[in-house]
Protein backbone atom coordinates (compact mmCIF):
# COMPACT_ATOMS: atom_id res chain seq x y z
CA UNK A 1 0.00 0.00 0.00
CA UNK A 2 2.25 2.79 -1.21
CA UNK A 3 0.67 6.09 -0.52
CA UNK A 4 1.99 9.12 -2.26
CA UNK A 5 3.02 11.72 0.26
CA UNK A 6 1.59 15.14 -0.53
CA UNK A 7 4.19 17.58 -1.78
CA UNK A 8 2.37 20.61 -0.47
CA UNK A 9 -0.04 21.22 2.34
CA UNK A 10 -2.44 23.33 0.26
CA UNK A 11 -5.20 20.75 0.06
CA UNK A 12 -5.05 20.01 3.78
CA UNK A 13 -4.87 23.67 4.67
CA UNK A 14 -8.06 24.21 2.69
CA UNK A 15 -9.82 21.47 4.64
CA UNK A 16 -8.86 22.06 8.25
CA UNK A 17 -10.64 24.48 10.53
CA UNK A 18 -8.91 27.82 10.76
CA UNK A 19 -9.02 30.77 13.09
CA UNK A 20 -8.63 34.40 12.23
CA UNK A 21 -4.92 35.10 11.69
CA UNK A 22 -4.93 38.31 13.70
CA UNK A 23 -6.61 36.63 16.63
CA UNK A 24 -3.90 33.99 16.51
CA UNK A 25 -1.09 36.54 16.28
CA UNK A 26 -2.46 38.64 19.10
CA UNK A 27 -3.11 35.64 21.33
CA UNK A 28 0.44 34.46 20.90
CA UNK A 29 1.65 37.98 21.63
CA UNK A 30 -0.39 38.05 24.81
CA UNK A 31 1.12 34.74 25.91
CA UNK A 32 4.67 35.97 25.35
CA UNK A 33 3.90 39.25 27.09
CA UNK A 34 2.48 37.45 30.09
CA UNK A 35 5.49 35.16 30.29
CA UNK A 36 7.79 38.20 30.29
CA UNK A 37 5.82 39.68 33.17
CA UNK A 38 5.74 36.44 35.13
CA UNK A 39 9.25 35.18 34.61
CA UNK A 40 11.06 38.53 34.26
CA UNK A 41 14.20 36.97 32.78
CA UNK A 42 14.30 36.86 28.97
CA UNK A 43 16.35 33.65 29.11
CA UNK A 44 13.65 32.00 31.21
CA UNK A 45 10.99 33.07 28.73
CA UNK A 46 12.95 31.50 25.90
CA UNK A 47 13.15 28.28 27.87
CA UNK A 48 9.47 28.36 28.76
CA UNK A 49 8.39 29.00 25.17
CA UNK A 50 10.51 26.09 24.03
CA UNK A 51 8.95 23.83 26.64
CA UNK A 52 5.45 24.96 25.67
CA UNK A 53 6.26 24.27 22.06
CA UNK A 54 7.56 20.83 22.95
CA UNK A 55 4.34 20.00 24.75
CA UNK A 56 2.37 21.16 21.74
CA UNK A 57 4.61 19.24 19.35
CA UNK A 58 4.19 15.87 21.01
CA UNK A 59 0.43 16.14 20.47
CA UNK A 60 0.46 18.01 17.20
CA UNK A 61 2.41 15.29 15.41
CA UNK A 62 -0.54 12.91 15.61
CA UNK A 63 -2.89 15.43 14.09
CA UNK A 64 -0.37 16.05 11.36
CA UNK A 65 -0.03 12.35 10.59
CA UNK A 66 -3.76 11.71 10.79
CA UNK A 67 -4.78 14.50 8.46
CA UNK A 68 -1.91 14.76 6.01
CA UNK A 69 -1.72 11.10 4.93
CA UNK A 70 2.03 11.36 5.00
CA UNK A 71 3.63 7.94 5.16
CA UNK A 72 6.90 6.99 6.79
CA UNK A 73 9.81 9.13 5.56
CA UNK A 74 12.85 7.36 4.20
CA UNK A 75 15.44 9.75 5.51
CA UNK A 76 15.92 12.95 7.43
CA UNK A 77 15.99 14.97 4.21
CA UNK A 78 12.51 13.85 3.36
CA UNK A 79 11.36 14.55 6.92
CA UNK A 80 12.51 18.16 6.92
CA UNK A 81 11.08 18.63 3.46
CA UNK A 82 7.68 17.44 4.66
CA UNK A 83 7.86 19.71 7.71
CA UNK A 84 8.67 22.74 5.61
CA UNK A 85 6.25 22.10 2.74
CA UNK A 86 3.33 20.33 4.40
CA UNK A 87 3.64 20.94 8.14
CA UNK A 88 4.14 24.69 8.08
CA UNK A 89 1.46 25.10 5.48
CA UNK A 90 -1.03 23.01 7.39
CA UNK A 91 -0.64 24.74 10.73
CA UNK A 92 0.63 28.23 9.95
CA UNK A 93 -0.50 28.74 6.38
CA UNK A 94 2.99 29.54 5.13
CA UNK A 95 5.57 27.51 3.28
CA UNK A 96 9.18 27.26 4.31
CA UNK A 97 12.22 26.14 2.37
CA UNK A 98 15.03 23.84 3.39
CA UNK A 99 18.65 24.79 2.71
CA UNK A 100 22.21 24.59 4.04
CA UNK A 101 22.52 20.84 4.28
CA UNK A 102 25.71 19.60 5.81
CA UNK A 103 27.69 16.79 4.19
CA UNK A 104 26.25 13.85 6.13
CA UNK A 105 22.64 14.99 5.88
CA UNK A 106 21.95 15.43 9.59
CA UNK A 107 21.81 19.19 9.85
CA UNK A 108 19.93 21.76 7.81
CA UNK A 109 18.14 25.07 7.94
CA UNK A 110 14.44 25.72 7.57
CA UNK A 111 13.98 29.20 6.18
CA UNK A 112 10.75 31.07 6.77
CA UNK A 113 10.21 34.25 4.82
CA UNK A 114 6.75 34.83 6.09
CA UNK A 115 5.79 34.27 9.69
CA UNK A 116 2.29 35.07 10.94
CA UNK A 117 3.45 35.08 14.58
CA UNK A 118 5.33 38.35 14.24
CA UNK A 119 2.97 40.48 12.19
CA UNK A 120 2.75 43.36 14.65
CA UNK A 121 5.86 42.79 16.70
CA UNK A 122 8.86 44.98 17.41
CA UNK A 123 11.32 43.90 20.07
CA UNK A 124 11.93 46.61 22.67
CA UNK A 125 15.48 47.28 23.87
CA UNK A 126 15.12 45.35 27.09
CA UNK A 127 14.06 42.19 25.24
CA UNK A 128 16.87 41.90 22.74
CA UNK A 129 17.79 38.43 23.93
CA UNK A 130 14.28 37.11 23.36
CA UNK A 131 13.63 34.50 20.73
CA UNK A 132 10.07 35.57 20.13
CA UNK A 133 9.15 32.52 18.05
CA UNK A 134 10.93 30.02 20.25
CA UNK A 135 7.70 28.07 20.50
CA UNK A 136 8.17 26.93 16.90
CA UNK A 137 11.51 25.32 17.60
CA UNK A 138 9.94 23.50 20.53
CA UNK A 139 7.08 22.26 18.36
CA UNK A 140 9.46 20.79 15.80
CA UNK A 141 11.61 19.18 18.48
CA UNK A 142 8.57 17.68 20.23
CA UNK A 143 6.97 16.41 17.04
CA UNK A 144 10.15 14.72 15.83
CA UNK A 145 10.73 13.26 19.27
CA UNK A 146 7.47 11.35 18.95
CA UNK A 147 8.57 9.74 15.71
CA UNK A 148 11.84 8.63 17.31
CA UNK A 149 14.15 11.39 16.15
CA UNK A 150 16.07 13.33 18.76
CA UNK A 151 16.81 16.77 17.40
CA UNK A 152 18.20 20.08 18.42
CA UNK A 153 16.47 23.13 16.98
CA UNK A 154 17.99 26.60 17.21
CA UNK A 155 17.36 29.99 15.65
CA UNK A 156 20.07 31.25 13.37
CA UNK A 157 18.35 34.28 11.93
CA UNK A 158 15.39 36.26 13.18
CA UNK A 159 13.66 39.14 11.41
CA UNK A 160 12.92 40.76 14.77
CA UNK A 161 16.64 40.95 15.38
CA UNK A 162 17.32 42.67 12.08
CA UNK A 163 17.88 39.69 9.77
CA UNK A 164 16.05 39.39 6.47
CA UNK A 165 14.42 36.00 7.11
CA UNK A 166 13.73 33.51 9.87
CA UNK A 167 16.14 30.61 9.85
CA UNK A 168 15.78 27.58 12.08
CA UNK A 169 18.62 25.12 12.30
CA UNK A 170 17.47 21.54 12.75
CA UNK A 171 20.12 19.08 13.79
CA UNK A 172 19.46 15.36 14.01
CA UNK A 173 21.19 14.06 17.12
CA UNK A 174 20.01 10.49 17.25
CA UNK A 175 17.62 8.15 15.57
CA UNK A 176 16.10 6.07 18.33
CA UNK A 177 15.31 2.59 17.04
CA UNK A 178 11.71 1.51 17.42
CA UNK A 179 12.45 -1.99 18.65
CA UNK A 180 11.10 -2.94 22.00
CA UNK A 181 13.59 -3.51 24.78
CA UNK A 182 13.93 -7.25 24.90
CA UNK A 183 16.94 -7.47 27.16
CA UNK A 184 16.16 -8.65 30.65
CA UNK A 185 18.43 -6.16 32.33
CA UNK A 186 16.63 -3.13 30.93
CA UNK B 1 -24.44 -1.14 15.06
CA UNK B 2 -24.30 -4.84 14.67
CA UNK B 3 -21.20 -4.86 12.54
CA UNK B 4 -18.76 -3.66 15.18
CA UNK B 5 -18.31 -5.54 18.44
CA UNK B 6 -15.74 -3.42 20.21
CA UNK B 7 -13.06 -0.80 19.78
CA UNK B 8 -9.72 -0.51 21.58
CA UNK B 9 -6.98 2.08 21.73
CA UNK B 10 -3.63 1.14 23.24
CA UNK B 11 -0.74 3.48 23.92
CA UNK B 12 2.77 2.89 22.72
CA UNK B 13 3.74 0.93 25.80
CA UNK B 14 0.82 -1.46 25.46
CA UNK B 15 -1.55 -0.03 28.05
CA UNK B 16 -5.23 0.04 27.23
CA UNK B 17 -6.34 3.67 27.18
CA UNK B 18 -9.77 3.27 25.62
CA UNK B 19 -12.25 0.44 25.34
CA UNK B 20 -15.81 0.50 24.18
CA UNK B 21 -18.17 -2.29 23.20
CA UNK B 22 -21.14 -2.03 20.92
CA UNK B 23 -24.06 -4.39 21.16
CA UNK B 24 -24.24 -7.59 23.13
CA UNK B 25 -21.97 -9.83 21.09
CA UNK B 26 -18.39 -10.20 22.23
CA UNK B 27 -18.84 -8.12 25.35
CA UNK B 28 -16.01 -8.37 27.83
CA UNK B 29 -15.39 -7.32 31.41
CA UNK B 30 -12.59 -4.93 32.33
CA UNK B 31 -10.04 -7.62 33.07
CA UNK B 32 -10.64 -9.39 29.79
CA UNK B 33 -10.39 -6.22 27.76
CA UNK B 34 -7.08 -5.36 29.44
CA UNK B 35 -5.90 -8.86 28.69
CA UNK B 36 -6.85 -8.61 25.04
CA UNK B 37 -5.09 -5.26 24.75
CA UNK B 38 -1.78 -6.39 26.21
CA UNK B 39 -1.96 -9.67 24.33
CA UNK B 40 -2.53 -7.85 21.07
CA UNK B 41 0.27 -5.42 21.79
CA UNK B 42 2.71 -8.29 22.30
CA UNK B 43 1.50 -10.29 19.31
CA UNK B 44 1.79 -7.21 17.15
CA UNK B 45 5.38 -6.70 18.29
CA UNK B 46 6.28 -10.36 17.84
CA UNK B 47 4.75 -10.47 14.38
CA UNK B 48 7.05 -7.65 13.31
CA UNK B 49 10.06 -9.65 14.46
CA UNK B 50 8.92 -12.94 13.00
CA UNK B 51 7.87 -11.65 9.62
CA UNK B 52 9.98 -13.05 6.78
CA UNK B 53 9.54 -9.77 4.94
CA UNK B 54 11.71 -6.90 6.13
CA UNK B 55 10.00 -3.67 7.07
CA UNK B 56 6.89 -5.42 8.35
CA UNK B 57 4.71 -3.11 10.41
CA UNK B 58 2.81 -5.76 12.32
CA UNK B 59 -0.54 -7.52 11.96
CA UNK B 60 -3.22 -5.48 10.25
CA UNK B 61 -6.00 -8.03 10.11
CA UNK B 62 -6.78 -11.13 12.10
CA UNK B 63 -9.58 -13.28 10.72
CA UNK B 64 -11.32 -15.84 12.87
CA UNK B 65 -14.50 -17.90 12.47
CA UNK B 66 -16.60 -15.58 14.58
CA UNK B 67 -14.90 -12.21 14.25
CA UNK B 68 -12.39 -10.07 12.35
CA UNK B 69 -9.86 -7.87 14.11
CA UNK B 70 -8.60 -4.87 12.18
CA UNK B 71 -5.63 -2.98 13.55
CA UNK B 72 -4.12 0.37 12.65
CA UNK B 73 -0.91 1.65 14.19
CA UNK B 74 0.02 5.29 13.88
CA UNK B 75 3.64 6.28 13.28
CA UNK B 76 3.79 7.47 16.87
CA UNK B 77 3.04 3.97 18.13
CA UNK B 78 -0.55 4.28 19.25
CA UNK B 79 -2.65 1.31 18.11
CA UNK B 80 -6.33 1.40 17.27
CA UNK B 81 -8.22 -1.81 16.67
CA UNK B 82 -11.78 -2.95 16.17
CA UNK B 83 -13.29 -6.35 16.63
CA UNK B 84 -16.13 -6.78 14.18
CA UNK B 85 -18.33 -9.23 12.31
CA UNK B 86 -16.46 -11.48 9.88
CA UNK B 87 -16.25 -9.75 6.54
CA UNK B 88 -17.23 -6.28 7.75
CA UNK B 89 -16.17 -3.66 5.22
CA UNK B 90 -14.39 -0.31 5.40
CA UNK B 91 -12.80 -0.90 8.78
CA UNK B 92 -9.49 0.68 7.70
CA UNK B 93 -11.33 3.88 6.93
CA UNK B 94 -13.12 3.77 10.23
CA UNK B 95 -9.86 3.32 12.13
CA UNK B 96 -8.25 6.21 10.30
CA UNK B 97 -11.25 8.32 11.13
CA UNK B 98 -11.05 7.30 14.79
CA UNK B 99 -7.40 8.38 14.70
CA UNK B 100 -8.50 11.81 13.46
CA UNK B 101 -11.12 12.04 16.19
CA UNK B 102 -8.44 11.07 18.70
CA UNK B 103 -6.18 13.90 17.54
CA UNK B 104 -9.04 16.40 17.61
CA UNK B 105 -10.91 15.52 20.76
CA UNK B 106 -8.35 13.78 22.92
CA UNK B 107 -4.95 15.29 22.16
CA UNK B 108 -6.32 18.81 21.90
CA UNK B 109 -8.03 18.50 25.24
CA UNK B 110 -5.69 20.36 27.60
CA UNK B 111 -6.85 18.24 30.53
CA UNK B 112 -5.95 14.99 28.86
CA UNK B 113 -2.61 13.60 29.94
CA UNK B 114 -0.64 11.76 27.29
CA UNK B 115 -0.59 7.94 27.52
CA UNK B 116 -3.33 7.95 30.16
CA UNK B 117 -6.84 6.45 29.86
CA UNK B 118 -9.13 8.55 27.70
CA UNK B 119 -12.05 10.17 29.46
CA UNK B 120 -13.23 12.82 27.06
CA UNK B 121 -16.92 13.34 26.50
CA UNK B 122 -16.56 14.98 23.11
CA UNK B 123 -14.52 12.05 21.90
CA UNK B 124 -17.23 9.64 23.08
CA UNK B 125 -19.97 11.60 21.35
CA UNK B 126 -18.16 11.89 18.06
CA UNK B 127 -17.03 8.32 18.16
CA UNK B 128 -20.54 7.06 18.70
CA UNK B 129 -21.67 8.99 15.67
CA UNK B 130 -18.81 7.61 13.60
CA UNK B 131 -19.57 4.05 14.52
CA UNK B 132 -23.20 4.29 13.44
CA UNK B 133 -23.58 1.91 10.61
CA UNK B 134 -24.51 4.44 7.95
CA UNK B 135 -21.50 6.49 8.92
CA UNK B 136 -19.26 3.51 8.29
CA UNK B 137 -20.84 3.03 4.91
CA UNK B 138 -20.42 6.73 4.21
CA UNK B 139 -16.72 6.57 5.03
CA UNK B 140 -16.30 3.79 2.56
CA UNK B 141 -17.41 5.89 -0.39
Amino acid sequence: MARVAPRTGDAIFANVERVNAELFTLTYGAVVRQLLTDLEEVEEVNKQLDQMGYNIGIRLIDEFLAKSNVSRCNDFRETTDVIAKVGFKMFLGVTASVTNWDADGTCCSIVLEDNPLVDFVELPDNCQGLYYCNILSGVIRGALDMVSMKTEVTWLRDVLRGDDVFELQVKLLKHVPEEYPYKDDE
Amino acid sequence: MAAIYSLYIINKSGGLIYYKDYGSAGRMDTNDSLRVASLWHSMHAISQQLSPVSGCLGIELLQADTFDLHCFQSLTGTKFFVVCEPGAQHMENLLKFVYELYTDYVLKNPFYEMEMPIRCELFDINLTQAVQKDRVAFLGR
